[in-house]
């Protein structure tokens, strides 16, 4: 065995061009499958994060315009959303939503504490607010159910604005703040992720629609639902929807742009989808990427062996029996992929860190909201061996067509081919 | 049974038009025979020689080698009967030229699983047996002609064959080199062993004991030779 390996690289020396580009080739294939599928895990790791804004089991509304005349209301009147929708969503569609919650928004609004300000949106809300479009609340509590009922003046600030309006985070819990002429308690203090521009401050849903004077308007319903996280429940439950409130507004049952209906677990599919589409792709790629280095290597295999067809006719007439010769032309290439398919791998990791460094902490702001557009874009080391294995099962296939053609030559052909 | 015995042996190769190159050889060598078999280009001297050696195959007819018919052998017993029971030696040497000389005359141990040092050992008696000691560690092309045909006799020898089969031994050599080279044959076959040579030269021919003619694919005379220093183209006399 130890003779055959020395035999094989002796033989890989003598051609140190030949063994050196056809190595590129397969680091080449290799580096470009794990860079590639690093930068997709980048995207894709970067879009998880992004979509994981809000619960699975959230369903929400907003009220839109009629789209068609309907029961004496005219084409383009704006529907509004109030009490009556909570009250409707709440009891209407039992064991299939379990809480309807509303949201209301007062913006440009200068919240003051001393000589420090901040202006931005007081956001009313209900108490599962937090939960459904996970909102991490890092120092005191966010808004209860009590500060609901009794429309007490308390408010939730991000890190930021708190930093901004006390100097540290941690020193803004109990504090008073004007907002507008009203006094609020700072109850709370939510991970902003590193939110820019505006601030957004959470006050009880009841507290904003009294002191804004919004009467019994409602913004926006968010629901907890169960129940209809498939196609065809979604289907069901958005027609209902439609009907029940089509009913309380005097749209049309089939009217599409009267409310807008977002569905969390549907909206997950679809991006899941389009997900599992680009990991195809990037496979595809990659996996087109490694076979052109694999024909680069039965190529030079084929060529190796035309080449050597003298030497293995000698080999024959001492007494070489087939297998020796096969398994040297199939060791030879095997090493060859191993060996420059370890190289390429080591480099594409390399690679794939380096990105994950330089690129790794991009991100873009989407209104207030900063997200990124890259994100821990590395490749999984078993999916990296699981790469490096196809390779040198490759190799082996790769060599193994031009070496049962060197053992089939009778030995006085190959001996007579020069 | 004779060492090696031919019966109607035939082939035909067919590269384009058919082309019969033997057309019934019956022959036999006995034990410790040292034969030349002589004839013009074409007229199938050395596909006779390649079905003896194995290195080719026969289409019909029977080829019987110590007992055994060779005949649809399997690749790995021909290889192990090529490795084991025969020793080649070729008119352009057939050295292996990125192996130096001791590499080379050992290589058939190596096909016989024999450790490294064993075979390094016994590839460097052989050659030392052959003067060619200093050159153990040179390149093929680093070797005259002479040099590499005592390579390759060594090579040929090193297993200790019971035939050698010799195709145009001298073909590439001048005539001194010929004249040592058919004594070193000579010798191999003083020492017990079959030697085969296949020649055009008349010179190298009436230096064996028994001269097969062959011409057109057929055998025609027979001429035993037993004293061939007495002949004008014996030893001491005329090589080319």
């Amino acid at each position: 065995m130890w003779d055959s390996m020395q035999e094989i690289f002796a033989n890989l020396r003598r051609n140190k061009l030949r063994t050196a580009l056809t190595g590129l080739s397969v680091s080449v294939g290799i580096f470009l499958l794990i860079v590639l599928l690093g930068a997709g895990n980048g995207l894709i790791h970067a879009f998880e994060h992004n979509a994981g804004n809000m619960a699975l089991d959230v369903v929400r509304l907003w009220p839109g315009f009629m789209s068609k005349p309907y029961d004496g209301l005219g084409q383009g009147h704006t529907v509004r959303f109030d009490n009556r929708d909570l009250r409707l969503t709440s009891a209407g569609f039992p064991g299939r939503v379990l809480r309807s919650t509303g949201e209301l928004s007062q913006s440009s609004v200068r919240v003051t504490a001393g000589s420090e300000n901040a202006t931005g949106e007081l956001r009313g809300v209900f108490a599962d607010y937090a939960d459904m479009n996970k909102v991490v609340v890092t120092d005191g509590r966010f808004v209860s159910p009590l500060d609901l009922s009794e429309r007490r003046k308390v408010m939730v600030v991000g890190r930021k604005t708190a930093a901004d309006l006390f100097g540290d985070a941690r020193r803004a819990v109990g504090r008073l703040v004007v907002a507008d002429s009203t006094v609020f308690r700072i109850v709370g203090v939510y991970a902003d992720r590193g939110q820019m521009g505006s601030m957004t401050a959470y006050v009880p849903f009841t507290t904003l629609q009294l002191i804004y004077n919004k009467g019994v308007n409602v913004e926006s319903i968010l629901m907890r639902t169960r129940g209809v996280d498939t196609e065809e429940a979604d289907e069901t439950f958005r027609a209902d929807l439609r009907r029940s409130m089509g009913a309380l507004h005097r749209f049309a049952p089939d009217d599409e742009s009267a409310i807008w209906i977002y569905n969390s677990t549907t909206g997950a599919k679809e991006s899941a989808k389009a997900m599992g589409v680009l990991r195809t792709a990037l496979w595809l790629v990659g996996l087109l990427t490694l076979l052109s280095g694999v024909v680069g290597i039965s190529n030079i295999m084929l060529i190796t062996v035309k080449e050597r067809t003298h030497e293995f006719g000698i080999r024959k007439a001492l007494g070489a029996r087939p297998w020796s010769i096969l398994r040297s032309v199939l060791l030879e290439s095997v090493i060859i992929t191993a060996l420059f398919g370890y190289v390429g791998l080591v480099l594409g990791v390399v690679a794939t860190e380096y990105m994950n460094v330089v690129a790794g902490q991009q991100t873009v702001t989407v209104a207030d909201l900063e997200m990124p557009v890259f994100l821990d874009p590395t490749v999984d080391l078993g999916v990296a061996l699981r790469a490096l294995a196809v390779l040198i099962v490759a190799g082996l296939l790769a060599g193994f067509v031009p070496a049962r053609k060197a053992v089939r030559v009778k030995p006085i052909e190959a001996l007579r081919a020069s | 049974m004779s060492l090696i015995h031919l019966e109607n042996i035939e082939k035909t190769y067919h590269a384009g038009a058919p082309l019969h190159v033997l057309k019934g050889i019956s022959l036999d060598i006995e034990r410790g025979e040292f034969v030349a078999i002589m004839g013009a280009s074409g007229s199938g001297k050395s596909t006779l020689l390649n079905i003896l050696g194995i290195l080719d195959t026969y289409d019909s007819g029977e080829y019987w080698l110590n007992g055994t018919l060779i005949k649809h052998l399997s690749e790995n017993r021909a290889a192990d009967y090529r490795n084991r029971m025969i020793g080649f030696i070729f008119q352009s040497f057939n050295l292996i030229p990125f192996k130096n000389a001791l590499e080379n005359v050992a290589l058939p141990l190596f096909y016989q699983g024999v450790g490294r040092r064993r075979r390094n050992a016994l590839a460097m008696e052989y050659l030392e047996r052959l003067g060619l000691k200093e050159w153990a560690h040179h390149l093929p092309s680093e070797l005259s002609g002479g040099q590499k045909q005592r390579v390759a006799i060594a090579r040929a020898i090193i297993t200790q064959p019971q035939i050698i089969l010799a195709d145009e031994p001298t073909g590439a050599l001048d005539s001194q080199t010929s004249a040592e080279v058919m004594d070193l044959l000579r010798q191999l076959n003083d020492a017990g062993m079959t030697v085969v040579v296949v020649t055009h030269e008349s010179g190298v021919a009436y230096r064996t004991h028994k001269i097969v003619h062959i011409s057109d694919g057929v055998i025609g005379r027979i001429e035993t030779n037993l004293d061939p220093a007495a002949t004008p183209f014996g030893e001491g006399g005329l090589m080319k």
